[in-house]
């Protein structure tokens, strides 16, 4: 893989992760416990779009063949996409949806604060935009799981087992492959594993200041990065392009 | 502003401790233009009036964001659900903003919200009609948030202050999502030949029910000529549904898509646009529970109501620890 495709295909992960998890923030619009809540999840949720969109069209860029951002997320298919599996899971209720957005939001700020330095200025400058919003998305997240740990005892136990099923997803945020490394090394990229260790640091001590306990080291799903995904997603990507697929020479 | 049913509903006797001399003296600073603010003396019919029309917006803003959340996860473009997913989070403010108003004059959102829950609190009708398609995202941009600003334009003048000055801003932003609307219908009345039939087949099936937004006829009206005299109204029902008709026939002739009022015609002489008679028997229908999706709307809010319910205790919960912890 040449170092081209090696940031092309790194930034549509970064793209993919945006999209998808913002697609399904938005599955929850008019159905959050409470109107603060649907302020926040829409405007998180826009954060997304906004990023999607700016990495979609850096990727075009790059690629050089005009593809455009609408072109990435209505026209590939499901094995194209390389999100994160822990994304595209199905919301569940409110304690489920948040640890996922806890979980990501608390590696993604670190992954952003080092793309921050990378050698592409145009990721560089994404990164350093959407830092602004995620910081404040993270500490949103993490004062519910404050909340919700240390609120009822019914609510402790209800957000202990999100945690608890959410976990097995998050091996795959830190496990390199071949891009990630060539992204590292060529790119100045990340470093996965000092980012798995400040991630560590902080899911700790929210979850402790929640009155929750971390779960055991268990065996991890992974695949979404390779666009291996799980059920879920097919029907996913199924609503959301369907539209575009229906009608393919269209303009809207 | 969806707050026709606002003639429908309520029955307001006077009740027996207010003067005459209160009520000049109240008429008098109404006529003369000042604004009332929650603090000031007021009719308790005035207060019973606004309450009930401040929280049927608030809860039409708040059940109205299904009907466009329906088409959320489907937008043909990222452009188009950024922009649509911004308007459904501008109609959570618009509802928030309106709840702080009516909460100015003693009633708390909660019992606000339960009233809207257990059906007693009315909303306005045009949302109990089903997005069917993409189209209908911009038919109601263009056609319901435009007949919404016809009606709350007069409401930034209105005679409660807290009320004027939420309407203020919550106009600014339906004008935009007016805009954008249009922009929708726009783009698929220059598109292929079956987005523009999209595009005419919402027109023809959310036309009626937008002209129905402004509620009864001035004949039947009830409370219109009190709130004309609170300066809560400024102009009747039928005169912002002419106004309505007369700019939207010519957007849609610019549209080149087709009104469904075989009697629309224009008068020269009066220089408006004369149109059909409304089925009234469906909105009445509509507004007493029996249109296409009020049992669907009351529903999905009773549902996510009742979901979040654990939401909201742990939150009480956790707060009440942390109080008692500072206290320790
Ligand atoms: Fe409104
Ligand atoms: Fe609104
Ligand atoms: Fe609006």
């Amino acid at each position: 893989m040449s170092a081209d495709q090696t940031l092309i295909a790194y930034t549509l992960r970064l793209a993919d992760n945006a999209l998808i998890l913002a697609q399904r923030m938005i599955e929850l619009v008019a159905a959050e416990p409470e109107l603060e809540e649907e302020l926040a999840n829409a405007n998180f949720a826009l954060d997304y779009i906004g990023q999607a969109r700016m990495l979609y069209s850096h990727a075009g860029e790059l690629e050089g063949n005009g593809r455009s951002e609408d072109e990435f997320a209505f026209m590939r298919d499901e094995h194209e996409f390389r999100n994160l599996l822990l994304l595209e899971q199905p919301n569940g209720h409110f304690g489920d949806a948040l640890v996922r957005q806890f979980l990501f939001e608390a590696f993604y700020l670190h992954l952003l604060e080092a793309l921050i330095a990378c050698s592409d200025q145009g990721l560089s400058e994404i990164a350093a935009r959407a830092i602004k919003e995620v910081k404040y998305h993270n500490r949103h997240s993490a004062q519910w799981l404050v909340r919700l740990g240390d609120g009822t005892e019914f609510s402790r136990e209800r957000v202990q087992a999100s945690l608890d099923n959410a976990w097995r997803y998050t091996g795959e945020m830190f496990t390199g492959d071949d891009i990630d490394v060539a992204f590292q090394r060529d790119f100045d990229g990340p470093n996965l594993n000092a980012i798995r260790d400040l991630w560590k640091r902080d899911v700790e001590r929210t979850v402790t200041e929640a009155t929750l306990r971390l779960p055991d080291e268990q065996w991890m799903v992974s695949g979404g990065k390779q666009g291996q995904h799980s059920e879920h997603f097919g029907f996913l990507l199924a609503e959301m392009q369907y539209l575009q697929r229906s009608f393919p020479s269209a303009t809207w | 502003m969806y707050t026709q049913g606002l003639d429908q509903a309520g029955n307001d006797k006077q009740s027996g401790v207010e003067t005459a001399e209160q009520l000049a003296a109240f008429q008098k600073r109404v006529d003369a233009e000042e604004k009332i603010e929650a603090k000031d003396w007021m009719p308790e019919a005035y207060r019973r009036t606004l309450i009930r029309q401040i929280s049927q917006h608030a809860h039409s803003e708040i059940i109205g964001m299904q009907p466009e959340g329906n088409w959320l996860t489907r937008a043909p473009s990222l452009k188009r659900k950024a922009i649509l997913l911004a308007k459904v989070q501008d109609e959570a403010g618009h509802g928030l903003y309106l709840y702080s108003a009516a909460e100015t004059l003693g009633v708390s959102r909660d019992q606000m919200v339960a009233d809207l829950l257990s059906g007693k609190a009315k909303y306005s009708s045009i949302f109990n009609y089903p997005t069917l398609t993409w189209a209908d995202i911009g038919a109601i941009g263009w056609l319901v948030d435009g007949a919404a600003i016809m009606n709350q334009i007069p409401l930034c003048r209105c005679s409660y202050g807290p009320y004027a000055r939420a309407m203020v801003r919550v106009c600014k932003e339906e004008s935009f999502h007016q805009r954008q609307g249009f922009d929708i219908m726009l783009t698929l009345c220059r598109g292929t030949a079956a987005q523009k039939a999209m595009a005419q087949d919402a027109l023809n099936r959310w036309w009626w029910p937008s002209l129905m937004m402004f509620g009864p006829n001035d004949t039947e009206s009830k409370h219109s000529a009190q709130s004309m005299a609170w300066k809560i109204k400024r102009f009747s029902n039928d005169e912002l549904r002419q106004k309505f008709v007369d700019v939207t026939v010519q957007q849609a002739e610019f549209l080149g898509i087709r009104v469904p009022d075989d009697e629309l015609s224009f008068d020269p002489e009066s220089g408006h646009y004369t149109f059909g008679e409304i089925d009234w028997q469906e909105f009445i229908d509509v507004v007493a529970g029996n249109g296409p999706c009020n049992k669907q709307r009351l529903e999905k809010r009773q549902y996510a109501h009742n979901e979040g319910e654990w939401v909201r205790a742990a939150a009480q919960a956790y707060a009440s620890k942390q109080a008692a912890r500072a206290a320790a």
